[in-house]
């Protein structure tokens, strides 16, 4: 019991947990973004996938780490395209659709990778994103090393949040989007397109999802591993449910995991003989499966989730 | 300037033609990755039909690839037809595959005539449980199935990795986490002499025929197409949803479960972690390749089977990358949903401007 | 006065149905015409090309502009049609329920790239228009939970807030008690007065006569005639929208039987008011018609969904035959005699994707006559539905084509064939003849009647005031979950039992 409390009290297990949420918080952003609109995008998994490959080759291509950053957002853009043409004006199935991406989207990047370097028997690192060592702030007692050594990308994470909130709620580019997700004929009747806004937010929403699988290989590791998403995708879809489709809660939601995550780590190496430590890998998944048991009766599903519309019926 | 219009009827003919020219398309794009891999284009496609058919053996091996397609193709068709996302046919796969060999190992005394089907049964059994709870989570808190079931499949994995280096593991396998072999005598016997094919082939059509009829023949079919269509209306009219969604989950886990129970009881012999290369996933392809009926997951397995043993052979032969299987798959599936679309809707581009007057 | 639009011979085609056929119409400035036709005639059709939801097959329109001149009109675009001045109020509201109603009201009129929504300015504009037309709703409450009345209200304001110089409302009444109804055209003259043209779309002869000053007549798609509503009548534009009289039904006199239907102090539980009953007791008799009147909205939802099994009571009892149902589900009330005909035929009355055939069965699947050991029996149910059709003059492409193409009038025909054909004891007709054309409608009507001289008991729960009083030997009427008896058949009096504020 002690070393529990002694472990949520250490500033390491929460500059960690912050770590671990990091790609969280891209990819429920943008899992966000595209089901606010009205769009399941089950690409996530693949898009992340898509997304830690191309941020990592660009930077071993000599990109830079900004413009590894750069194309791991173009190729979650691309993706998303596909997966919004499919879904908007077509209106197909989105989740085979999205299942579909998810497929696309891991077997090329596998695919690339392994033609773009196919002898290497361990895989090749890149010089990641630093800490960042913010002079005076990360002096401050617990705070201090909790948040101000944490890499850029975790930053930009952060600011999204802000920003996806801002969007939402005090412009009227959000207002439209909120609009669109519960009823596309509200904005259709008010002269905007519904195509436009929601092939949109499933570009910006999928850009946001590459990006959390490029903190994976440039920021958490330095290398990009078969298999390292391992999950994270689906994760996100169901923090999303969890945080009722809100940014601020979405925020909460991820560090709430990365917590957690961070926990079973430790507790592991404590009581590592006595129990498998297979129970503690399952921990993440069960978690986010009673996640989403307790918070799938929400009111503020959005009403048009999942429903194609056409332009022209009514 | 284009416009989309609903066709008013589908005949059979195009409902057969999507899946073929998908196929056909998804081979055909995948001429651009074997080029971006500096191979003879050509030869990358030769090699890739003699890794297929070019011998009996290439052929056996590709019946053997699509054995478990079949039952995961199964088992994601029915489902997907009452609007039942089973994404978890992997799980429910290994679930299949771990309690064959619990009983199937020697745990149980009985006769080789009776263990056989002991073992088939408490697999299915095994994997219609992974899919109930889901459903369960469903119908009782509205927690959507696609995500119970895809977080599941790694649970199960997990849960097989502990089983295998705890209760199941083998004492005599040299330390390798894997489990005690199957008992000889249980194992399903092989098609032909000194070919791995085995009958876990026959069991798939015999399964894939009595689907084809229950779907369109018996009122249990009838129930999960109505379900599928429209739930609201056939609830109003009396079907019970719930029970039958709960009958096809019932069902659809138990198929995929005969997967795993036939890859281990049929051809490797025991268990380990990586029994399944996603075979699971791509049956929901073969699902959809098939236009979710059950005679064609018979021939979409074939062809996805075809896929994965042409390019491994076509790998070893040229070097490309295998995960050129995995693109074709992708690109199939991708194929397949867009030529769905031209089966409901027709393009019209119309030249009329649109401020002029007639 | 000069006129603010010419509709010059729009034709629009839906696959093989024409629904506009070279229609021509004009609008003058601060006039309120009405566009009056059966259902089916085409008028939404032709007021949605008016404003961009659709693109016509061919013809054009002319609007005017600032210093009233008739311009041509670039067609099928919403956002051009704003721009014009033209605004629309649809049949099925198009609000956002997750937004409040200032930001329904204010999206779209500012631009997306914009970094801040200018509210204060958008709130001040709002309550200059609210004071200056007297139609007043809340600002700050997401729409999902205010009533029907509001919501209307809601989008006729945002339609002025954009400061459009045409409104075009879609079948205003639908929603509203008589009294609302008055008001709300109160409101409509002002604003006419004041410069604004109105054109407003309805199906209902009465309405058209008290509120409108010119009637347009569609029959079939083509414009059949123009009237000046003060020098016609009834019987007159009656014959330009059906071409011959109109008589709603024959009702003979029949004296009531036994008691069908008790349904005893039954509460039952839903999302909202439509579908939330409390304390609410009705019986319904053989050879009987009662008439559930009210605006929907107010209960109905839940009292249908009581009767066709949909829903349990939380407390009280329904009882069918003098048998209490102990757990009522659209099974057990079908097995007890109940047929049902639901309100939405093409949610809840059919699959879509199943053949006609199979549609005629759907809710007898344990009857031997359709299924032996679990199997279908595939030549007796399409023979039986070769019968049905012929006996219920359903016609289409056949019944091993699917439901969903069949037009709204034979798929309701289906319905009755397979309600009828069970010998029920008791029905429930749920708005039976909403989106019907008066064919169809006088079909559902007859057979109704024909039930109830058979010895059935009738519930008919319908928005249609007029259908009520013609078909219902008793009439209900309905408001917030509450049934009350309606002792005369005088309309106003009905009215205001809608609206609750009557004793």
């Amino acid at each position: 019991m002690m070393d529990i409390l002694n472990i949520l009290m250490s500033e390491s297990f929460w500059a960690a947990s912050l770590r671990i949420a990091s790609p969280l918080i891209f990819g429920v952003l943008g899992a966000l973004l595209c089901e606010r609109a009205g769009v399941l995008n089950l690409g996530i998994e693949g898009i992340f996938v898509a997304g830690a490959m191309a941020g990592w080759m660009a930077v071993w291509l000599g990109a830079g780490l900004w413009g590894g950053v750069f194309f791991a957002a173009l190729a979650g853009a691309a993706l998303g395209l596909l997966h919004g043409i499919l879904t908007v004006p077509l209106g197909l199935s989105q989740h085979v659709s999205g299942l579909g991406v998810t497929m696309f989207a891991t077997s090329l990047s596998y695919f690339t990778y392994r033609t773009s370097l196919p002898d290497v028997t361990s895989p090749p690192r890149i010089e990641p994103f630093r800490a960042l060592d913010i002079p005076i702030l990360s002096d401050l007692p617990f705070i201090g090393p909790v948040l101000f050594q944490q890499t850029a990308l975790t930053w930009v994470a952060l600011g999204l949040v802000g920003a996806v909130w801002y969007i939402m709620s005090r412009t009227p580019l959000g207002t439209a989007l909120r609009a669109v997700g519960d009823n596309p004929d509200s904005v259709d009747a008010q002269g905007l397109s519904v195509y436009g806004l929601r092939i949109g937010a499933i570009v910006a929403g999928s850009a946001l999802m590459a990006l959390g699988g490029a903190f994976l290989t440039m920021s958490a590791f330095d290398a990009f591993f078969f298999g390292m998403v391992n999950g994270r995708g689906w994760i996100c879809i169901a923090l999303v449910i969890f945080a009722s489709w809100r940014p601020g809660k979405a925020l909460l939601g991820a560090i709430l995991f990365g917590a957690f995550d961070a926990l079973q780590v430790r507790l592991q190496t404590e009581v590592g003989a006595l129990v498998p430590s297979q129970i503690f890998l399952m921990t993440p998944y069960i978690l986010s499966i009673l996640a989403l048991v307790v918070a799938a009766r929400r009111a503020d599903y959005p009403r048009a989730l999942l429903k194609p519309w056409f332009k022209g019926q009514r | 300037m284009m416009r989309i219009e609903p066709r008013p009827e589908m005949t059979k003919a195009m409902l057969i033609s999507v899946p073929i020219l998908s196929a056909i398309a998804s081979l055909v794009i995948a001429a651009l990755p074997i080029a971006f891999a500096g191979a003879d284009i050509l030869q990358a496609y030769r090699e890739m039909f003699n890794g297929v058919f070019g011998s009996v053996f290439a052929i056996s091996e590709m019946l053997t690839r699509a054995t478990p397609l079949m039952f995961t193709g199964l088992a994601a068709a029915l489902a997907f037809r009452a609007r039942l996302w089973n994404i978890g046919a992997e799980g429910q796969l290994y679930l299949g595959a771990l309690m064959a060999v619990t009983v199937g190992t020697g745990y149980l005394d009985l006769p080789p005539l009776m263990l056989t089907p002991v073992i088939i049964l408490m697999a299915a059994l095994a994997g219609a449980v992974g899919m109930a709870v889901p459903t369960f989570l469903k119908i009782r808190f509205g927690a959507d199935e696609v995500v119970t079931t895809l977080l599941l499949n790694f649970v199960i994995l997990i849960f097989v990795q502990m089983m295998l280096e705890g209760a199941l593991k083998d004492p005599m396998g040299l330390g390798w986490p894997q489990s005690s072999p199957i008992v000889e005598e249980a194992m399903l016997p092989t098609l032909l002499p000194r070919m791995r094919v085995h009958s876990g082939l026959i069991l798939a059509l015999v399964c894939a025929g009595i689907a084809q009829f229950m779907l369109s023949r018996t009122v249990w079919g009838f129930r999960l197409r109505a379900v599928g269509e429209n739930p609201v209306a056939a609830g109003y009219a009396g079907i019970p949803v719930n029970r039958s969604l709960f009958t096809i989950a019932i069902v659809s886990g138990g198929l995929a479960g005969l997967a795993g129970m036939s890859e281990v009881v049929g051809l490797k012999g025991y268990l380990t972690s990586d029994l399944s290369p996603g075979f699971g996933y791509i049956g929901i392809v073969v699902a959809m390749l098939a236009g979710l009926s059950p005679a064609g997951v018979v021939l979409a397995a074939l062809f996805i089977a075809s896929v994965f043993v042409g390019a491994d052979s076509m790998s070893r032969a040229m070097g490309v990358s295998s995960y050129l299987a995995d693109l074709i798959v992708a690109l199939s599936l991708l194929s397949v949903l867009i030529g769905g679309f031209f089966t409901r809707f027709r393009v019209i581009w119309s030249t009329r401007n649109r401020r002029q007057s007639p | 006065m000069g006129k603010v639009f010419a509709l010059k011979s729009l034709s629009k085609r839906f696959g093989s149905v024409l629904a506009n056929d070279r229609v021509s119409l004009d609008l003058h400035q601060g006039e309120v015409l009405a566009l009056l036709g059966e259902n089916g005639s085409g008028k939404t059709t032709l007021m949605n090309m008016l404003f961009g939801h659709y693109l016509p097959d061919s013809g054009t329109i002319d609007v005017a502009d600032r210093d009233g001149i008739l311009q041509p009109m670039l067609l099928g675009q919403p956002q051009i049609a704003l721009a014009k001045g033209i605004g629309m109020v649809h049949q099925h509201f198009t609000l956002a329920e997750n937004l409040n109603a200032l930001e329904n009201i204010m999206m779209g009129s500012e631009r997306l790239t914009a970094l801040r929504r200018q509210t204060a300015r958008g709130r001040d504009k709002l309550n200059r228009i609210m004071d200056e037309t007297g139609l007043r709703a809340p600002m700050d409450v997401p729409v999902g939970r205010l009533s029907v009345g509001e919501r209307q209200r809601i989008e006729i304001l945002k339609a002025l807030y954009r400061d459009v110089r045409i409104l075009v409302l879609d079948e205003p009444t639908a929603v509203l008690t008589p009294q609302e109804a008055d008001a709300l055209f109160e409101n409509i003259h002002t604003m006419a007065a004041a410069g604004l043209s109105v054109i407003f779309i309805s199906h209902k002869l009465r309405e058209v006569l008290s509120f409108s000053q010119r009637i347009v007549v569609l029959r079939q798609g083509r414009n059949v005639g123009e009237l000046i509503t003060k020098q016609t009548n009834e019987t007159e534009i009656a014959k330009l929208m059906v071409g011959s009289g109109v008589s709603l039904a024959d009702r003979e006199d029949v004296t009531p039987g036994g008691t069908v239907l008790k349904i005893d102090q039954a509460a039952v539980n839903g999302y909202s008011k439509r579908d939330t009953l409390q304390d609410l007791s009705l019986e319904a008799r053989a050879h009987e018609i009662l008439g559930i009147a009210g605006v929907s909205g107010n209960g109905q939802t839940g009292l249908a969904g009581l009767i066709a099994g949909l829903k349990r009571p939380v407390t009280g009892s329904i009882a069918v035959d003098g048998q209490i149902i102990a757990r009522p589900s659209p099974k057990t009330m079908l097995k007890a005699g109940v047929g049902r005909i639901p309100e939405d035929r093409h949610q809840e009355g059919i699959i879509g994707t199943l053949s006609l055939a199979d549609n005629l069965v759907i809710e007898q699947l344990d009857d031997p006559a359709v299924q032996r050991f679990g199997i279908l029996r595939r030549t007796e149910i399409k023979a039986a539905a070769h019968q049905r059709c012929a006996d219920y003059d359903v016609r289409g492409p056949g019944v091993d084509a699917e439901a969903r193409l069949f037009s709204g009038g034979n798929i309701q025909k289906m319905i009755l064939a397979r309600v009828f054909e069970q010998n029920p004891k008791l029905i429930l007709a749920n708005q039976p003849t909403r989106g019907l054309d008066m064919g169809a409608s006088a079909e559902v009507r007859r057979r109704l009647l024909e039930a109830r001289k058979r010895g059935a008991a009738v519930v008919l729960i319908s928005e249609d005031l007029d259908e009520v009083l013609a078909l219902s030997d008793r009439i209900l009427v309905m408001h917030d979950g509450q049934l009350t008896q309606a002792k005369t058949r005088d309309r106003a009096t009905i009215g205001l039992l809608m609206a609750g504020t009557a004793t």
